[in-house]
């Protein structure tokens, strides 16, 4: 094998991007670089389309509901919300997991996926980091507003303070949190923005208008696409990828450490940091799909975000969605092995018992996270298109739902029986601090959509002799020769 | 500022690219730089660059991270202000892991992106030059800086033979500038060009 490796090498430089006929074309159609680019460019050239007017008009309307939710907090204190004795966070540190939990896929697939060296990456990466960091930034609004004196959040930093020598706890989960999601926000935003300054570079370089040549002038940095830069460019992007892929690891793992360093029954377990990481990995996905087979559809880009790579995140939503099953089975398991009778209070009546005030949020958690995705081990299901956005949509449900069982039903039951009455029910204020930061999301994903190219171009490029449908065809010839033949062929060519 | 001269040859296919460079290095030319589209691996390692050390910088950050906040919560935990939680010991460290572990990240990653800011001068606001600007859209730029003992006849010929398209002699100017993007792009050195 190796000898033939080195005949290939020395025979044809495209042969050593050979990639086998096994794996589909990631890149459909005829395409060479020049159209790469101008495919994945239009949409940001082009001006905005009518449907783009209408989802950012939406977006910024749900964001000033937001705006007036969080305004009434805060005039009026964390009293506006609903919360109650025993439920001290309740919608809101749900929005808060759930948004950092969706903010894992795309550095899972900028990072771990460009560790592991899958080409197909390449078509999604950009617009799932894209979608980390809005997440993050939506996410960290819950704990920043829920502080209700907003403008003291600083007090949350370690710095030499007036207010005597007073520092924050080193050894509290929360404080993990707030080091952990702002180091996570910094490092994905590094990794996503040095990823595009060669394509900020391509649209510069393009740029016919004035006001164009200055926006992304200025956002490209001066990139010139010199073999040093690449050389250091893939040095950083390789080391990033190293340096987030613990990092991705870790910020889910302490924001489960919220829950599981308490001594509360239903928080208080060792399974919760794997848990969590495949759960949030499960959602993350589930929003890369909703997004992405919208943006294909509207931005026309069919041809770079194919079925194959809706099918292949199909396949990671059922591995992380059955792990995540196995994480709700493993629980309930060990509520009864404990013997522990808080531990199983908390699990068998105010979880699985259907007739408990939340009772129904456990089983639409299940039906959602568990059994709905194992339609996705049907092949046919996987590639189709409307039922992937379906499932993408049912999954975030059940992924929010996941958080809300965790977070309400533990604590809405506590040691003193005669709290239990309280129902906790949230306010219009919560839901519409919810709604608003979907509005924050889908803004800022709008924007993105509109203003920088949603597929990294440089790496599809990168990718295109390998991975085209038409590089691929020509390679189709050299695959089916047997071994005997190609031998033959280059037995006397001494690698010249 | 001196103002140099180069040929400047485009390529249209890396696999043509390669065997040019070796090519025009093993003749004695002076590869000033390629310009490509996207990273083409083994071509630092055919021009002759040498590796970069951007990865032992980011190990140096890194640990720096992990020094400055182990450092600094046993400096406040023991000795600036030891709160007394519970009776457990002021030093614990398993419980300083996650703040650790975050802040060695934090500041490798910040620390190793300025550093590629600042070895490959990159900034907002800063222009430079990479002599075609389709460089940045499909095609593969060779700039071959050109002396006193060069041929400039003979260095384009050559470049043709090997594959270049679009062969021609350039001047520029060689130190990084800051400029703006909107206003009219004009190789340094024009008037200079027309009167010869």
């Amino acid at each position: 094998m190796r000898l033939i490796a080195r005949r290939l090498k020395l025979e044809n430089m495209a042969l050593l991007r050979y990639e086998s006929q096994v794996r589909a074309p990631l890149i459909e159609d005829n395409k060479d670089y020049h159209q790469v680019t101008v495919d994945i460019c239009r949409p940001v050239e082009a001006r905005p389309t009518r449907l783009w007017w209408i989802g950012f008009s939406i977006s910024v309307l749900l964001l000033c509901f937001g705006i007036v939710s969080v305004t009434m907090e805060v005039i009026y204190g964390v009293g506006q919300w609903n919360l109650n004795k025993t439920v001290g966070w309740g919608w809101d540190i749900t929005n808060f997991v759930w948004w950092i939990g969706i903010g894992h896929a795309g550095t899972l697939i900028s990072a771990i996926l460009l560790l592991f060296r899958q080409g197909w990456r390449t078509g999604v990466n950009r617009a799932a980091e894209a979608m980390t960091i809005f997440a993050v930034i939506c996410a960290g609004q819950f704990p920043i507003w829920h502080m209700g004196r907003v403008w003291l959040a600083f007090f949350v930093l370690p710095y030499p303070n007036t207010r005597g020598v007073l520092w924050p706890n080193f050894n509290s989960a929360l404080l993990w949190d707030v080091f952990a999601i702002s180091t996570y926000f910094t490092v994905s935003l590094l990794f996503w923005y040095s990823g595009l300054l060669p394509d900020l570079a391509t649209l510069r370089d393009r740029a016919r208008l004035k006001w164009r040549k200055f926006f992304y002038g200025v956002a490209a940095f001066g990139w010139t696409g010199s073999t040093k830069t690449w050389q250091r460019f893939e040095t950083l992007a390789l080391v990033l990828a190293g340096l987030s892929t613990p990092l991705v690891l870790s910020v889910h793992t302490i924001v489960s450490f919220d829950f599981a360093t308490s001594v509360v029954p239903g928080w208080h377990t060792t399974i919760f940091p794997p848990y969590f990481v495949a759960g949030a990995i499960f959602s993350g996905f589930a929003m890369v799909q909703t997004l992405l087979v919208v943006t294909r559809k509207v931005l026309g880009l069919e041809q770079y975000i194919t079925i194959e790579h809706v099918d292949v995140m199909n396949k990671v939503i059922v591995l992380t969605g059955s792990i995540v099953g196995i994480a709700y089975l493993t629980e309930l398991f060990v509520s009864w092995y404990s013997a522990n009778p808080y531990e199983s209070f908390a699990f068998a009546q105010n979880r699985v018992n259907l007739s408990s005030p939340y009772g129904w949020s456990y089983y639409i958690m299940m039906g959602c996270n568990v059994l709905s995705p194992q339609i996705f081990w049907i092949r046919k299901m996987r590639r189709n298109l409307l039922v992937t956005f379906f499932m993408s949509i049912l999954v975030n449900i059940g992924m929010w739902f996941e958080r809300f069982v965790i977070i309400v039903t533990s604590v809405y039951r506590d040691y003193l029986p005669s709290a239990w009455s309280t129902y906790y029910r949230p306010s219009i204020w919560e839901v519409g601090f919810y709604m608003g930061t979907f509005g924050l999301f889908f803004t800022c994903y709008f924007l993105f959509a509109k203003f920088f190219p949603v597929i990294a171009v440089a790496e599809i490029k990168h990718i295109l002799k390998r991975s085209g449908e038409n590089y691929k065809a020509k390679m189709d010839v050299v695959e089916h020769e047997s071994i005997e033949q190609f031998t033959e062929k280059h037995a006397h060519d001494h690698g010249a | 500022m001196a103002i140099k001269k180069f040929v400047v040859g485009c390529f249209d296919d890396e696999a043509v690219l390669f065997p040019a460079v070796k090519k025009v290095r093993r003749a004695g030319y002076k590869i000033h730089e390629v310009y490509t589209p996207f990273p083409i691996h083994g071509l630092d390692k055919a021009m002759g660059l040498k590796d970069t050390d951007l990865d032992t910088a980011g190990f140096i950050y890194g640990i720096t991270g992990t020094a400055t906040a182990l450092g600094f919560i046993s400096w406040i935990f023991t000795s600036d202000w030891p709160l007394n939680i519970g009776g457990k010991p002021h030093f614990s460290l398993p419980a300083w892991i996650p703040i650790t572990f975050e802040l060695t990240v934090l500041f490798s990653a910040v620390g190793m992106t300025l550093t590629f800011c600042y070895l490959c001068q990159m900034a907002p606001f800063v222009k430079k030059d990479h002599f075609n600007l389709r460089s940045t859209d499909d095609l593969f730029v060779m700039a071959i800086e050109i002396t006193e003992k060069t041929n400039e006849a003979e260095a384009v010929a050559f470049l043709q033979s090997l594959g270049a398209m679009d062969v021609k002699v350039d001047r520029k100017e060689t130190k990084w500038w800051l400029g703006r993007y909107d206003k009219e792009t004009k190789i340094f050195g024009m008037k200079e060009r027309e009167a010869v």
